[in-house]
């Protein structure tokens, strides 16, 4: 119960959530609410998983798996966007069509056993710094060193360059971008195509660098949808989004590593004597979602922030738009 | 999207596309919708075909094993049974365009509040059919609304998105029955409760086999009478009532409601309560009738994301909800033998893509018109 352990495995976690949640990030700010994201993960998952088995390269595993996870919210991309349909119910769809065609095509990676992982390194200096260092720059695996660039890029992208300002007036106002000759269905198109590879990236640091293996729909666990959370949560903001990415990372690594010591603050460890009491430990990252969302919601009440104000809304040329 | 702005020579054919200014015929309504699940099974086929196995015999297999006599007929509506319910919970909340995902959270909490009545004891194991029942149904109908009632109020009062509060309170759900049926009620170790006594069981045909010979070896059982009395329910009140009427106009033009003076927090709370008491009972007929123990693999099957589908594809109608439940009933009941053992997930899924995506051909007419006579 080493709370620097534990911090620094809830970093690795926490990337998962985090590549997942930046995607969403992405998709929504372009307009397109894509519930798809536990579906893409789960894919990815998959089939980082079965080609790094099948290559021994995992960084074939991982690209696989962004290529296999953009394909899949293409699909979500054409009915939102080119078909104008209820993007709720496309996404929910989308989910469910990932977690059959992975159940499917993942038959049997269950007992593949284990496979090459993406490369950990500590970088050097950095992870001389006390606590901070071995925290975050020690042992860590690539993916999370890549995580750690993606977020003030992300960040400056969204907020500082002309693509950025284009992603955002996609999202706010399409009918706007487009008069001044922004292509709103190709960029709601690519956001959503990022937002599937980022997903899948994310799947495939599950696979591939946090819990390696294939566990059926357990290997994701309802990661999707907790990113789905956070982005609300986040504001639709990078930087929270890590926030909350990483502090929930740590949260599911304490769940677990909460239960294996005797003694607890000098107590009985009860979770330790009655192991059945884990199941509630079990719950709290969800309840901590929903504890998020409210937090969130009325932050967002209060400063009278809001989502991406086309969000969910397909855009229809020659309607009157907002 | 409306007018394509491709320009192509004159003479030359183009696809056109106009809205529809009138409601689609029912006709149509139901050809498309047929029509996307058969492109959902093609789909699937290939899919199947190309991890290896034979789609024809597959789909004649589904087919047989669901169809093919009296007994597997009756096995698909006792998995149609707790479908139609979940359908029912789903169809009510998306009428009013609440996103309740929540009903496999809402089906297991049913099932657990019945089955407290009998493993905590509420009730004695001797306890008369006649009493048990009710009670256990009250319990179902309470926890479920319970599981609903928390997404709608904070909907209602802190406009939390409750997709995902509702999709939450699935897994809390599942580790709370595991809580029970591991720690408390276990049977001598194993992963389940203890088995119902008689009483507490809801009736199946078979049981009558002594007086009708014809329904020897019958498992469908009571809650499917639920589930049609809940259908019938729901279509008087979703069209013949006053507030079925408000929750149609919430869903279809909030903006108007709220000027006819409709109390939409209120409807949120209350539709959403509704969902899940209706789940809820699912859950209760499906520990009653079908597993008769508490035990979370049967229970925590999926109804509840099926439920979305088959509200979905009986376009929210409760009455419709019934036969599509069945063939929903029969792919699952068939599909637990089919490898590999994903398939019927992935079908349902690809039912659902094509479906949203037919959406387009009842909002939109497809004309093939020659260019320059427009």
């Amino acid at each position: 119960m080493d709370p620097i352990v534990i911090l620094q495995a809830g970093v690795a976690t926490g990337t998962v959530l985090l590549f997942a949640t930046l995607g969403e990030v992405l998709a929504e700010r372009s307009g397109v609410l894509n519930l798809g994201v536990e579906g893409m993960m789960l894919i990815g998952a998959m089939t980082a998983f079965s080609v790094t088995i099948a290559t021994g390269n995992p960084w074939i595993g991982m690209f696989a798996a962004m290529i296999v996870s953009g394909l899949l919210s293409q699909i979500h991309a054409f009915i939102a966007v080119t078909l104008q349909a209820d993007q709720v119910v496309s996404g929910l769809a989308l989910t469910l069509v990932g977690t059959g065609i992975s159940l499917v095509l993942g038959e049997g990676l269950s007992k593949a056993g284990t496979v090459s992982l993406m490369p950990s390194f500590s970088v050097p200096l950095l992870s001389e710094i006390p606590i901070l260092g071995p925290i975050f720059f020690a042992k860590q695996s690539i993916l999370v060193y890549i995580g750690y660039l993606m977020v003030p890029l992300a960040w400056y992208y969204i907020n500082h360059t002309r693509p950025g300002l284009h992603l955002r007036a996609v999202g706010e106002y399409p009918a706007a971008a487009d008069a001044l000759g922004i292509n709103v269905f190709r960029l709601r198109y690519a956001y959503v195509l990022a937002g599937g590879m980022l997903a899948g990236l994310g799947g495939a640091t599950i696979s591939l660098a946090v819990s390696p293996g294939w566990f059926s729909e357990l290997t994701t666990g309802g990661q999707g949808w907790i990113a789905v959370g956070l982005v609300i949560f986040a504001q639709w903001d990078p930087i929270r989004a890590a926030v909350g990415s990483y502090a929930f990372g740590a949260l599911r690594r304490l769940i677990l590593d909460i239960q294996a010591p005797l003694t607890l603050f000098g107590m009985n460890n009860p979770f330790y004597y009655n192991p059945y009491l884990g199941f509630f430990l079990q719950m709290l990252p969800y309840a901590f979602t929903v504890i998020v969302l409210v937090v969130g919601s009325r932050e967002a009440i209060r400063k009278r922030l809001g989502a991406p104000a086309a969000l969910g809304e397909p855009y229809i040329r020659g309607e009157r738009g907002r | 999207m409306a007018e394509s702005t491709l320009t192509k020579p004159r003479g030359a054919w183009r696809i056109r596309l106009e809205p529809r200014l009138d409601e689609p015929s029912t006709a149509l309504s139901i050809g498309v919708s047929v029509g996307a699940v058969v492109v959902a099974l093609i789909l699937g086929g290939i899919v199947i075909a190309a991890v290896g196995g034979n789609p024809f015999v597959s789909y004649v297999y589904i087919a047989r094993a669901s169809f093919g006599s009296l007994g597997v007929l009756s096995d698909t509506i006792v998995k149609a049974t707790p479908i139609i319910l979940t359908a029912l919970a789903c169809s009510i909340a998306f009428r009013m365009k609440l996103w309740n995902i929540g009903a496999e959270g809402q089906f297991i909490m049913g099932a657990w509040g019945a089955s407290a009545i009998v493993l905590a004891p509420v009730l004695p194991a001797e306890t008369s059919r006649w009493l048990f029942i009710p009670v256990m149904t009250l319990a179902g109908l309470g926890m479920g609304a319970a599981w609903g009632l928390i997404p709608g109020y904070l909907k209602a009062k802190f406009n939390v998105n409750e997709i995902i509060s509702s999709l939450m309170l699935n897994y809390i759900a599942v580790s709370w029955v595991n809580f029970w049926i591991f720690g408390v009620w276990t049977e001598g170790g194993f992963q389940m409760s203890p088995k119902f006594p008689k009483g507490a069981e809801l009736p199946r045909l078979s049981d009558f086999a002594s007086s009708i010979p014809f329904f020897r070896g019958l498992t469908t059982h009571a809650g499917l009478l639920f589930g049609i009395a809940a259908a019938v329910v729901l279509w008087f009140i979703v069209y013949r009532s006053r507030w079925g009427y408000e929750i149609r106009l919430i869903g279809d033009n909030p903006q108007a409601a709220r000027y006819a003076g409709i109390n939409i927090v209120r409807n949120t709370v209350l539709v959403m309560a509704l969902s899940g008491a209706l789940a809820g009972m699912g859950g209760m007929s499906e520990v009653a009738g079908v597993v008769r123990r508490l035990q979370t693999a049967p229970i925590a099957a999926g109804y509840g994301f099926t439920g979305i589908i088959v509200a979905w594809l009986a376009k929210l109608n409760p009455l419709v909800i019934i036969p599509v439940s069945i063939l929903f009933g029969a792919l699952i009941l068939a599909g637990r033998e089919i490898q590999p053992s994903g398939i019927p997930k992935m079908i349902q899924g690809i039912i659902l893509v094509c479906l949203i995506a037919s959406d387009f051909l009842l909002r939109y007419r497809i004309r093939i018109v020659k260019v320059g006579e427009e």
